[in-house]
């Protein structure tokens, strides 16, 4: 127990009462329904259009790609194209990897101290953050794109067919979508391993606590209105649209479990580009991988360097050729 | 990075996040109405309130398909007092009966809120297959 996670639960709690309580009690539904998202997508599009501006703004001073294996050498030697990549068509393909495959967290190791008498380091091969952090954000797409049937009239056919694919299971009324119980499955592995692991613990910050609280508030509530306590769906869509459309109406018969529903998801994308969430913008902008390894091919200029003003020999003798003449001092030129 | 090119994901990444907003250009924020049989109309009471109903009827569908199959109880007691054979299609007290039209009263809003149930993979809309014939 300790405050970098308990901060942040009970502010998730508090965001989920608050939007419960207001709309509930005190009838806001116009406020946490209407005014928060339209205020949370342009947070969410404003936020991240500056930090990546921000971040093209920034000077790299060094070309510095990590790699992971042999570089473009000698003929005879073997390069590896991939993870060492010197064209651009290589750095397309690892970003490809990086982006869809998370391959560097797919070489995570672990060092742990052997239980028997050596006592000796070993690494070896941690391979259950990848499929926690692969499960997670492909369970998180495919929850955001369904929910685009909400959003969408009429429903595109790809929609159908992704709804058909995640609820092939066909299990209970309404049938369980996959994605939903994989998303909420792994962010609660994700947080176990934040308060379990102790080396991750001692590095986890509220900021690392507070979007996956907030990720599991979201999944809970929604999997709570689809699987438990129910909602008027046709309302639903209504109000959505409303949205979509700036016309927007506040559906009778649809509760504040809903409406903290939408202010949890608001506040997630209001927090996105201030928070480590980024890294969703910042993968693209990342020198250690946007750049081709071809630094003994092609010479990187650092856009810091100014023009320095320097004083050559030949002006320091011109400066003190007498003087120097004068003490016995060699010259290159006689005066 | 070449600033085209992040210039050119962002304007990508802005139309995306956009998408729902520039689709919905001229859409309206309607709703579609289930239209209620005259049937319907006169009987003014169904299994549950109509809010409870919309968010429900898939649960009690579900109940009553267990009642009936695992324990041949086919007639359900509404909490109004009302009773209703428990069946999608079949009699004059089961759902059909009562909606006598699918495609006005089931299929509007399952096809506006994109939900595809299952039912109709065994259950047939009576009066489809009457005009077929």
């Amino acid at each position: 127990m300790n405050q970098k996670y308990m901060l942040p639960l009970a502010g998730v709690f508090l965001l989920f009462l608050l939007a419960y309580a207001g709309v509930e009690g005190a009838g806001l539904e116009w406020f946490f329904g209407i005014v928060i998202p339209y205020l949370a997508v342009i947070a969410f599009i404003w936020g991240f259009v500056t930090r990546v501006i921000g971040w093209a703004n920034s000077a790299v001073p060094f070309r510095i790609p990590t790699t992971c294996g042999q570089q473009k050498s000698l003929p005879w030697i073997k390069q590896n194209r991939i993870d060492n990549p010197d064209t651009a068509l290589g750095v397309f393909i690892r970003m490809l990897f990086e982006i869809f495959l998370f391959r560097s967290l797919f070489r995570n190791t672990k060092a742990a101290f052997n239980t028997d008498e050596n006592n000796k380091l070993t690494y070896s091969w941690e391979i259950f953050l990848w499929l926690g952090a692969l499960a997670f954000h492909y369970g998180f797409l495919v929850v955001i794109l369904r929910h685009l049937r909400f959003f969408l009239e009429p429903v595109p056919a790809f929609l159908t067919f992704l709804e058909y694919v995640d609820g092939i299971v066909q299990i209970g009324l309404p049938g369980v979508f996959i994605s939903g119980i994989v998303l909420l499955g792994a962010a609660l592995f994700l947080l176990a391993r934040r308060i379990f692991d102790a080396k991750v613990s001692y590095i986890s910050l509220a900021a690392d606590y507070f979007p996956l609280f907030l990720i599991i508030g979201i999944a809970a509530t929604g999997i709570a209105m689809r699987y438990f306590t129910k909602v008027d769906i046709t309302g639903v869509k209504e109000f959505t649209m409303g949205l979509v459309t700036f016309n927007p109406v506040i559906p009778p018969g649809v509760g504040g479990l809903f409406y903290a529903h939408v202010f949890m998801v608001s506040v997630l994308f209001a927090y996105f580009p201030m928070s480590k969430l980024m890294h969703a913008g910042g993968i693209f902008l990342s020198p250690t991988r946007n750049m081709a390894n071809n630094t003994r091919a092609k010479r990187h200029i650092n856009p810091w360097n100014y023009a320095v003003d320097i004083h050559t020999y030949e002006q320091y003798e011109d400066h003190f050729r007498e003087k120097m003449i004068e003490a016995g001092l060699p010259v290159d030129k006689e005066a | 990075m070449s600033k085209n090119a992040i210039i050119a994901g962002l304007v990508v990444f802005v139309a995306a996040a956009l998408f729902p907003f520039w689709f919905n250009i001229g859409g309206t924020n309607a709703a579609p109405e289930a239209e209620l049989s005259a049937k319907a109309k006169a009987a003014k009471k169904c299994v549950l309130d109509k809010y409870d109903m919309r968010a429900n009827h898939m649960t009690i569908l579900n109940d009553w398909r267990t009642s009936v199959v695992r324990n041949s109880d086919r007639m359900y007691k509404s909490t109004n007092g009302k009773t209703f054979g428990m069946s999608l299609s079949t009699g004059e007290d089961s759902c059909l009966g009562c909606h006598t039209d699918k495609a006005k009263f089931c299929d509007k809003c399952h096809n506006y809120a994109s939900v595809n149930p299952y039912c109709w993979e065994c259950h047939t809309d009576p009066k489809e297959v009457t005009n077929e014939k």
